[in-house]
């Protein structure tokens, strides 16, 4: 537990170091803040621009998608401000940056996950909850506890769930070098396709999606309860209520995955 | 005369070369353009499925656009970089002094660079989700054999007006400390007004005809209107033209802007 304590303490030293850093150059943060803002929106700009031809894509209306849209969103926003940057393993391994992070006395995933930590990072989250909020009050569901639990359970769960993703997929650099794009295929990809009502995937798709990478528990699953859409897999309803049991599995693995990868290094020595 | 084109190819191999020399982050670039291409064909089958003939567009052309951008995308740089990073790291580090001093034209040295590092993603980053899209979602082929060429020359103007734009935000950094803000903010408008995202032809009307007439148009909803054969006859030749229009203007104007910039240049002695 202590180790814990530490490693997040770790952390938070250096995101508020990388914190100033950023705020030396002080018109470039502002104009990244608000491209970051624009960026994260565009996507949806599209899908507002798809709606104006239709008023339902896969069966779902534009409140339904809001609803993924808004949790993929957040999910993978949090996920990336906390620990995002570890997708630059790889480079750093090259330039033997890696090995200067070893030799502090701090645990190397906790560096590695704060390396250019910004604040503007929160320009996702912030501008998906804004698109979650509309959707929540045009969407035309009877709210129960059990609807407002599975919510905050989705939000929380996609983090720890995108989180582990970024993490476990980058250890895959300690052998493959600069493979930095393939975690982006499941993390980004995992997310654009998260933002689609599941109905409009072919049926390997979405099995792939729930038991090779854990992406269905983020918020397919969970919004077909909110919802009360049926399952185009046809699973038991208990994987709708499954999140927090993928999210700790989820969490082993990139443990697991890292330890070996670390285990893995070898230094270039320079 | 032969000689400088000796040269400008020289410059271009060596680029060629030292993009293929990234293999594990090609091949992972190209597994997350295919990856982005299965879930976005999927989302444009739905919507054309709700709407057949959206745009002008078949359904088949419709999917084969996704493709065709995804090929497209790391070769125009829609996203920037190529040569705007090194451009950029010269900057900090001071170098871009000594490169002025050099006997090869500036401007000319970098088009050449970044001409080399498109030829090599083309065949890669390009090739693979085409490949992609052919085998698994059918995607639609050219029918007239020339169009292949016309294609080819559509995107050799395409990275030229891409290179225009990128090297003017460049050359931003002569007058501002730090040019990544507005970098980050052209990268917005590059993604939205090209068509990346989205045909133009699904725009709002009166943003449909102002995107069209851009510069931005002639990256991404140019060639792969070319490749869909959507202007037969002269209406190729008049694509075409349009595209050759604004590399002329923005090659132009980035000469005007390095001959302000290079006034601009105070070298520290020492």
């Amino acid at each position: 537990m202590g180790e814990l304590r530490w490693a997040v303490t770790s952390w938070r030293l250096a995101a508020a170091m990388w914190t100033r850093a950023a705020f030396s150059y002080r018109v470039s943060f502002v104009l990244l803040s608000l491209a970051s803002l624009l960026i994260t929106g565009l996507d949806f700009v599209v899908l507002v621009l798809m709606f104006r031809h239709t008023d339902r894509l896969g069966g779902w209306s534009l409140p339904e998608i809001g609803l993924l849209y808004g949790t993929s969103g957040f999910a993978i926003g949090m996920a990336d401000f906390l620990v995002g940057t570890v997708d630059g393993l790889g480079e750093r391994i090259r330039t033997g940056a890696l090995d200067v992070l070893l030799i502090r006395p701090a645990p190397a995933l906790s560096m590695v996950c704060a390396e250019r930590f910004t604040l503007r990072r929160l320009a996702r989250p912030a501008q998906t909850l804004a698109v979650l909020g509309w959707s929540l009050q045009a969407l035309p569901v009877a709210w129960s506890w059990d609807k407002v639990l599975l919510l905050i359970v989705m939000l929380l769960c996609g983090t720890v769930i995108f989180a582990a993703l970024f993490v476990g997929l980058s250890a895959t650099q300690f052998w493959w070098g600069e493979a930095r794009e393939l975690q982006n295929a499941a993390t980004y990809g995992g997310a654009t396709l998260l933002q689609y009502p599941p109905t409009i995937f072919a049926k390997d798709l979405l099995l792939g999606a729930t038991f090779g990478v854990p992406l269905a528990f983020v918020n397919w699953l969970p919004a077909l309860h909110i919802l009360g859409r049926p399952d185009p897999l046809g699973l038991p309803p208990a994987f709708r209520f499954a999140s927090p049991l993928a999210a700790g599995l989820s969490v082993l693995a990139a443990g697991l995955a890292w330890r070996a990868g670390l285990r893995a290094y070898r230094g270039t020595g320079s | 005369m032969a000689q400088a084109v000796g040269l400008y190819l020289a410059i271009a191999r060596g680029a060629f070369r030292r993009y293929s020399t990234y293999r594990m982050a090609t091949f992972s670039g190209a597994f997350t353009n295919s990856v982005f291409g299965v879930i976005l064909a999927a989302t444009f089958l739905a919507l054309w499925r709700a709407r057949p003939g959206l745009g002008g567009y078949d359904t088949a052309q419709a999917v084969t656009y996704i493709w065709v951008s995804q090929a497209l995308l790391a070769v125009v740089a829609a996203w920037g970089g190529g040569f705007q990073d090194d451009v950029q790291a010269r900057f900090r580090s001071g170098d871009i002094a000594i490169d002025l001093y050099r006997p090869v034209d500036f401007q000319g040295w970098w088009l050449a660079n970044d001409l080399g590092r498109a030829a090599f993603q083309l065949l890669l980053r390009g090739g693979v989700p085409l490949t992609v899209g052919v085998l698994f979602f059918h995607a639609r082929l050219p029918h007239s054999a020339l169009t292949w060429p016309l294609f080819l020359v559509s995107v050799l103007l395409a990275v030229v007006v891409s290179f225009g734009l990128r090297f003017l935000v460049s050359l931003l950094g002569f007058w501002l400390q730090d040019s990544e803000g507005v970098r980050a903010i052209t990268v917005v408008v590059s993604m939205f007004l090209s068509g990346m995202l989205l045909p133009l032809a699904l725009f709002p009307p009166a943003l449909g005809t102002a995107a069209r007439a851009l510069p931005w148009a002639a990256m991404v909803q140019v060639p792969c209107d070319v490749f869909l054969e959507r202007h037969p006859g002269r209406g190729v030749a008049d694509q075409l033209a349009f595209q050759l229009l604004w590399a002329v203007v923005l090659f132009g104007a980035g000469r005007l802007a390095l001959r302000l910039a290079a006034r601009k240049v105070v070298v520290q002695g020492g």
